[in-house]
């Protein structure tokens, strides 16, 4: 059942991420700054005050957050948009610039935000975290954020817009000449990822139910970088697909350690083998075969079609590269 | 305030600011000839310093011998990190080589894991850089001393090889302009692995001095120091060696002061050198002593 | 009253002087020309006219009003569109969406709309796709709508470059180089091609080349640049006798 949710959650990051990683050619590295600030968001509005007064003993929550209480669909969606909120923030300094900049600066932003946890006691309850929050999440909500964010961003990537943002991560100076706003579409494509990574941060506190800093660290991140590069960087169907393939070999691959790590991204205890076989395979992938499982392809009923006829298999998932 | 805290936090500020500095020349080195952050970089760091635990905790050798040797295979490390992981990568887009240099970050660092234990382990700091004089009121760590005088000897050593020797003037070519040079005979790829051979070496000594100046190892005590350093060079202006060193001191002297002067604000301390990176962007892109660069040419 | 003018534009790169003083006046309608030998700030003016640059002295107006040192973005939506002398295609992306991208700027559809399929964007879409195929088949590239425009040959790509940038609906298309790595044979069919959609879209065309002898049969105007400053100016019968004009050329 938790690995079910694990797979669906990252699914719903992996295709977000995908979005301004893949399709728009920005090295975001800051989605777990963007899954923290939901995650916590969420988490202290479903706890109710009761709960929030057992768990903030050393320094008390303030009001009015002690006191406030949503449903979780509402908690979930306000994780999104204090997400969203914070990508607004942070979007005029990010597209500022490009390139390795971009990355350095995204991923300072997972720093400044593990450490703002660490220290807002008064909100977060530092490194402590929160705990016992009641486990919302299941298959139906994990699921269906997952379909949700998947229909959203495909919807987008086959339209004018992901054309336009395509388009940027070929050649922006062309872009840019063709009279694309380039800053306001990255913007865009950068708050609609940032929705889902909150969402999805929502999400993963009600699945495990105990959140601190420790849990959202670069780990995250790279986990997620793994997932859509071996997917094949702009596919959301190889997203898809090696979110999945990702979960459940994470699974598989805990043998290879001692059982210590609680699920799929922990830092593991005392071994890094599985980090250690993760990353070989990410340094492999993207030297020997840069374009990941699917390339920039995408799924579709025709492209399934003519493979079971056994016509071209270059333009069909599954079908591995020339 | 008074003038013995003040000069107490500067000397503080001197030996972080000279060690972030140190390191941030390896990141300048590298990014003015590939254009490429060496997320890999950082590492370099933990790998001198177990290498040194190794030496004298491990086999008992002394320890100018097994601190030679730190830096010497940490210098090999780095050449071995261009020829794996970016050199294939040389001519594909600039996002799967960032991914390549982050892979390989991670994968020295879990290997350190797999290797040597998640504990830290403590470092052996020789007498020789234990102790310190008072002055005064002042107390001043011998380390606190010796780390900008290294850092001071090794930049003079680094601005001797790249302004007065054949190799200088090869790098400096390839960092105006990698197109030209490869046309003009100079064989490009020993340059650059001789830069990383360079960075890594000055990686491997920063890595010994931050290992003394806080003495505990640990596979991923690299990434924090490595950040920062990068930050001090863009602060300075990234591909400028003077830049560097002017970055990592201010940075270093930052921070000291906020915690000297706002002890509240201990907690933030991580978080100053990103703050201040993402305000530099937005008022001065090109840092302190850069000239313009990120900007596409048209 | 001229269509685009530039008044005393001045371009310097640290201390050294691009463009100095330029003034061109282009009128409304007809090929216009800008030659001079190779580093002689050709490709600036087009940077600064089309907004990648933002020149260090005077103005540049377009239709009445001064434009000087809006972005890229905001010049193409006014109407000026351009090519780029190393051709700059998205090359990963088919030939027909190359063309669509150039589309994108005239839609009206929202995010939401787009993202939703409302009927807006629909419409939209469909008549982007109509007017793209469209184009493609009058720029004679219609058979490879669906490859990759980094795949197609030279010639061909330097087209989809042109019919690009005519999908934003420019009223003035600034060509750099177009005949840059063409062969005779092709760079005659594509001056007949540049007449062409001249004379369809009642465009302005504003042609940056050093070869000589093409710009001579194609606009009815020149202005000559040589080290930044502006030489000659006039009708292609008035510069080839222009003792200035020679001099720069042949003292190369």
């Amino acid at each position: 059942m938790r690995l079910l949710n694990n797979v669906a959650i990252f699914i719903t990051l992996a295709v977000a991420y995908n979005l301004i990683n893949g399709v728009c050619g920005q090295l975001h590295l800051g989605p777990n700054a963007f899954i923290t600030l939901g995650a916590y968001t969420a988490a202290l509005l479903t706890m109710t005050p009761a709960e929030k007064t057992l768990n903030f003993l050393v320094t008390p929550l303030y009001w009015p957050l002690s006191q406030a209480t949503l449903p979780f669909p509402a908690a979930l969606l306000a994780g999104g948009l204090v997400a969203v909120a914070f990508a607004l923030l942070t979007g005029f300094p990010v597209f500022r610039v490009r390139g390795d900049y971009l990355a350095i600066v995204t991923l300072g932003f997972g720093e400044v935000v593990r450490v703002l946890a660490n220290n807002l006691q008064g909100v977060t309850n530092g490194p402590l975290g929160l705990k016992g929050l009641y486990p919302y999440t299941n298959l139906w909500w994990s699921w269906g954020v997952a379909v949700a964010a998947t229909a959203v961003v495909a919807a987008l990537v086959n339209s004018s817009y992901g054309r336009a943002l395509n388009a940027i991560r070929e050649d922006e100076t062309a872009a840019k000449a063709m009279g694309i706003n380039t800053f306001r579409h990255l913007l865009g494509a950068y708050l609609l990822s940032a929705f889902f990574f909150g969402v999805g941060g929502g999400l993963l506190a009600h699945l495990i139910t105990t959140i601190s800093p420790s849990l959202f660290t670069f780990f995250l991140t790279f986990n997620l970088l793994i997932i859509i590069v071996v997917g094949g960087l702009g596919s959301t169907t190889g997203a898809i697909l090696a979110a999945a393939g990702f979960t459940l070999a994470g699974e598989w691959l805990r043998i290879v350690e001692e059982p210590t790590a609680i699920f799929g991204f922990t830092i593991p205890g005392i071994p890094g083998m599985r980090m250690v076989i993760l990353s070989l395979a990410l340094l492999l992938v993207i030297i020997f075969c840069r374009r990941g499982l699917m390339g920039r392809r995408e799924f579709s009923w025709a492209g399934l079609g003519r493979l079971l006829r056994g016509g071209l298999p270059g333009s069909v998932p599954g079908a591995g590269r020339p | 305030m008074d003038l013995l805290t003040f000069l107490q936090q500067l000397i503080n500020g001197l030996s972080l600011g000279s060690l972030y500095a140190l390191i941030a020349i390896g990141y300048t080195l590298v990014y003015g000839i590939l254009r490429l952050i060496n997320f890999a970089h950082g590492d370099l760091l933990m790998v001198a310093a177990y290498v040194a635990v190794m030496g004298v905790g491990l086999f008992s050798w002394p320890w100018p011998a097994a601190f030679g040797l730190a830096v010497g295979l940490t210098g090999l490390m780095g050449v071995l990190l261009e020829r794996g992981a970016y050199r294939p990568l040389r001519r594909a887009p600039r996002i799967s080589l960032l991914i390549s240099a982050i892979a390989a970050s991670f994968l020295l660092e879990n290997l350190a894991l797999v290797i040597y234990g998640g504990r830290a382990k403590p470092f052996p700091v020789p007498e020789m850089f234990t102790g310190a004089f008072v002055w005064g009121g002042l107390f001043v760590p011998r380390l606190s001393l010796i780390i900008p005088l290294v850092t001071g000897a090794l930049l003079a050593g680094l601005f001797l090889i790249i302004y007065r020797t054949a190799v200088g003037r090869a790098m400096r070519a390839i960092a105006s302009d990698l197109a030209t040079v490869s046309l003009m005979g100079i064989d490009v790829n020993r340059i650059i692995a001789f830069t990383f051979l360079l960075g890594s070496l000055l990686a491997g000594a920063g890595g010994l001095l931050w290992a003394m100046k806080y003495p505990q190892v640990n596979p991923f005590m690299g990434i924090l120091p490595g950040l920062k350093a990068f930050i001090a060079a863009v602060l300075g202006g990234i591909g400028n060696v003077t830049g560097a060193v002017l970055g990592g001191l201010l940075l270093g002297f930052l921070e000291v002061m906020i915690v000297a002067f706002f002890p509240a604000w201990a907690g933030y301390r991580d978080a100053v050198a990103f703050t201040l990176l993402i305000v530099l962007l937005l008022l001065r892109p090109t840092g302190l002593l850069g000239e313009a660069l990120g900007e596409e040419k048209l | 009253m001229a269509l685009l003018h530039t008044e005393n534009l001045d371009m310097r790169f640290g201390g050294l002087s691009a463009l100095e003083d330029l003034n061109l006046a282009v009128p409304a309608g007809g090929l216009y020309g800008l030659i001079g030998p190779n580093g002689a700030g050709k490709t600036t003016v087009f940077n600064l006219i089309s907004g990648f640059l933002k020149p260090t002295g005077g103005r540049i107006v377009w239709d009445g009003e001064d434009v000087t040192g809006e972005p890229p973005h905001r010049l193409t939506d006014w109407g000026i569109a351009r090519t780029f002398q190393n051709i700059r295609l998205f090359s990963d992306l088919s030939v027909l969406d190359n063309v669509l991208v150039g589309f994108h700027c005239r839609s009206h559809a929202t995010w939401g709309e787009a993202v939703l399929r409302l009927p807006r964007y629909r419409r939209e879409e469909l008549d982007r796709r109509s007017r793209g195929l469209a184009l493609l088949e009058e720029v004679g590239l219609a058979e490879a709508a669906d490859q990759p425009a980094g795949k197609l040959p030279y010639g061909h790509q330097r087209r989809l470059e042109i019919a690009r940038a005519l999908a934003t609906e420019p009223r003035c298309l600034l060509l750099d180089e177009p005949a840059a790595g063409l062969n005779p044979q092709e760079t005659g069919d594509l001056i007949s091609f540049i007449r062409g959609i001249q004379e369809r879209y009642n465009l302005t065309i504003l042609v940056i080349e050093h070869n000589l002898r093409l710009v001579m049969g194609l606009c009815q105007h020149l202005t000559v640049l040589d080290h930044g400053l502006t030489i000659a100016a006039g009708p292609p019968a008035d510069i080839r006798k222009h003792p200035e004009v020679i001099r720069a050329y042949l003292g190369e």
